[in-house]
């Protein structure tokens, strides 16, 4: 495959003002996530893991550095001009769901077509279709509260994906599952990875769903410590480490 | 995101939080309908007694001692019968031309007794005034010549004195001197709660005579047609001055009674609502209040919308109509309420009430401006939430 990648981060760093104090979260990180990819995010808490998942989705802009999403510079972009490139580019399933309660499936599964302007029939025909394709098409008008842990993800899922986002960045999406649910959660993200071609960024804690991802990325004190990409074979091969020393607070 | 879509978004949370909502509405709908209420009693009163002034009787100038003015005491009168005949020279018609002297006083009749306003008047009176006679006859010129003990009732003196006889020809006692009744008013009513019709007419030298005085308050002169009727009052006034030298003198028209009417009643009026706007505004803050802890409390929500493609300025606007459903919603009850209550005064009590429809607009408008003053600080806040931190929190 050689499409343009999704994603593409040069030395980025990520460092917050706490109290008027600089704490460096990324020191310098560099990666490419191609399309199609499947990556594994790993590393202690406090790594910089969190961080780095923010800065590719969107959600926040990096202190120094080049980040480029679906071929935008977002350190160029105003608040507003962000929101639209996370609605058309990036899809989001957490480890807490994060689905609006007293809110049926469908229209948890439509809420970003809501700003993006759909109308409310279509908004509807596309969540419900979504919502199909995860295995949930008989519970479109159940609430949050009404269904299992897993099948919140799965509307989550259907959430992420209804925009036809070309990254899908999953923060822990089985941490809050038991094993079993967890697995046919993971096994349904690995599915639509392969059937849609969305690249999936899963950050885990979990070694053996990490193991799973075609490429694993480590990260260590705000920096990448290694990346299988960089092996050869894999699907992407632009991904690179940098020592552990390097780059900080740029 | 659409507007309406904003709107069904809002109505939504508003819903999801209903105790809280109709809580936070109360503040604005005791505001608003308090403002619409209060409005159209003042407005209310001052149309019942702008009717009153007009039905005295048209073309009338009222001549009295000092200046009629907002806030001016009246003064001690230095008029007297002498004076009201020169007016009747300057008038050129001395049936034009009406006095009182009035003082309350107990009047009695067999073991029944009324305290109530005995005025001592001229023959002219119900031609000046309009008044008209119910039965017997009124005061004629020679009952005043002479001071006859003589008394036109008023209807409410009439029942009370006699429920069960005819008024008209039985004795009454005026503060321990007797006096004939020869006459009963046709009834007028009530006006802002003083009944009208609690009165007694006695001939102004009697009057005089019982009260030991010399003096007559006031004057009142039915101009012969509208058009020179300021100059009338100017050669009254003229007149006056030169008997009274050092006093001042005032001729008023209808007109100008109205106009000083018309400044009291609107300024109390415009304090009352003032003090009902005081309660609207009370209402806004409880507003913005509750939107903060909304804001605070949706914090996730917010975050997670931004995640999935929210412009800061959707979920400013959100929370923003959300304050303004609370407060228009809250407007509406109040202005129903408003109405229903004025509706209610009116029928139920002596005090007029008209609801007017700039007072509905402005309650509406100024509820809804509140929900956008109010809503502003915790919309724009929630728009400026850092969606990470907001994904984040509790």
């Amino acid at each position: 495959m050689s499409r343009a990648p999704a994603i593409e981060a040069v030395d980025v760093s990520r460092t917050y003002q706490l109290d008027g104090v600089s704490v460096p979260a990324l020191r310098g990180v560099s990666l490419t996530v191609g399309a199609g990819d499947y990556v594994a995010l790993i590393g202690p808490s406090g790594s910089g893991k969190s961080t780095l998942m923010h800065l590719l989705g969107g959600l926040d802009r990096p202190t120094a550095g080049r980040l480029v999403i679906g071929g935008r510079e977002v350190g160029t972009l105003s608040p507003p001009e962000l929101a639209r490139l996370r609605n058309e580019t990036i899809g989001f399933v957490f480890q807490a769901f994060h689905l609006l309660p007293r809110t049926s499936a469908v229209d948890n599964v439509a809420l970003p077509l809501v700003y993006r302007g759909v109308g409310a029939r279509q908004r509807r025909e596309r969540a419900a279709a979504m919502l199909g394709r995860v295995g949930l098409g008989h519970r479109l008008h159940h609430r949050p509260n009404q269904l299992s842990g897993g099948e919140q993800q799965r509307v989550a899922i259907a959430r992420a994906l209804v925009t036809d986002p070309t990254v899908l960045l999953a923060d822990e999406p089985t941490g809050n599952l038991d094993s079993t649910t967890g697995a046919a959660v993971l096994e349904l993200l690995e599915r639509l990875n392969t059937e849609s071609g969305v690249a999936l960024v899963m950050v885990t804690h979990d070694a053996e769903v990490a193991a799973r991802a075609r490429r694993r990325i480590a990260m260590r004190d705000g920096v990448v410590v290694a990346d299988s990409a960089a092996l050869p074979g894999e699907a992407s091969v632009l991904g690179e480490a940098r020592p552990a020393d390097g780059g900080g607070g740029r | 995101m659409r507007l309406a879509e904003a709107w069904r978004v809002a109505w939504d949370a508003l819903r999801a939080n209903r105790m809280r909502s109709a809580l936070t509405m109360l503040g604005v709908v005791i505001g608003v309908a308090s403002v619409v209420l209060l409005v159209a009693i003042g407005t209310g009163t001052k149309q019942r007694v702008e009717q009153q002034v007009e039905g005295l009787g048209s073309n009338l100038l009222l001549v009295v001692p000092g200046r009629l003015d907002v806030g001016s005491a009246p003064a001690v009168s230095p008029l007297t019968l002498q004076d009201v005949d020169a007016v009747g020279r300057v008038v050129g018609d001395p049936s034009r031309v009406a006095v009182t002297v009035a003082s309350g006083a107990t009047v009695r009749a067999g073991n029944r007794e009324d305290f109530t306003t005995v005025q001592g008047v001229l023959e002219t009176t119900p031609t000046v005034f309009a008044r008209e006679l119910g039965r017997g006859r009124y005061l004629t010129g020679s009952d005043v010549d002479t001071g006859r003990r003589v008394a036109v009732l008023g209807d409410s003196v009439a029942r009370s004195l006699f429920p069960d006889r005819e008024a008209v020809g039985q004795q009454i006692n005026v503060a321990g001197v007797r006096f004939r009744v020869i006459g009963v008013f046709v009834p007028l009513g009530q006006s802002l709660g003083v009944d009208r019709d609690d009165e007694v007419h006695i001939p102004v030298t009697a009057a005089q005579r019982l009260y030991g005085t010399q003096r007559v308050d006031a004057i009142a002169v039915k101009a012969p047609d509208r058009e020179r009727i300021d100059e009338l009052g100017e050669r009254i006034v003229a007149e006056l001055n030169g008997r009274h030298p050092g006093t001042e003198f005032s001729a008023v028209t209808q007109e100008q009674i109205l106009g000083v009417l018309g400044d009291i009643l609107g300024i109390l009026t415009g304090v009352l609502a003032a003090i009902a706007g005081i309660s609207l505004l009370v209402g806004g803050v409880g507003v913005s209040n509750i939107m903060l802890v909304s804001v605070r409390e949706r914090t996730r929500e917010i975050g997670l919308r931004k995640a999935v493609g929210a412009r800061p300025r959707d979920i400013g606007v959100q929370f923003l109509l959300e304050a303004v459903l609370l407060t228009s919603v809250g407007g509406l009850t109040g202005m129903a309420l408003g109405v229903g209550g004025a509706l209610l005064v009116a029928a139920l009590s002596p005090i007029p009430a008209a609801v007017t429809w700039w007072s509905l607009a402005l309650a509406f408008g100024v509820s809804a401006a509140v929900g956008i003053v109010f809503g502003v600080v915790p919309a724009q806040r929630a728009g400026r939430l850092d969606p990470v931190v907001a994904l984040r929190a509790e």
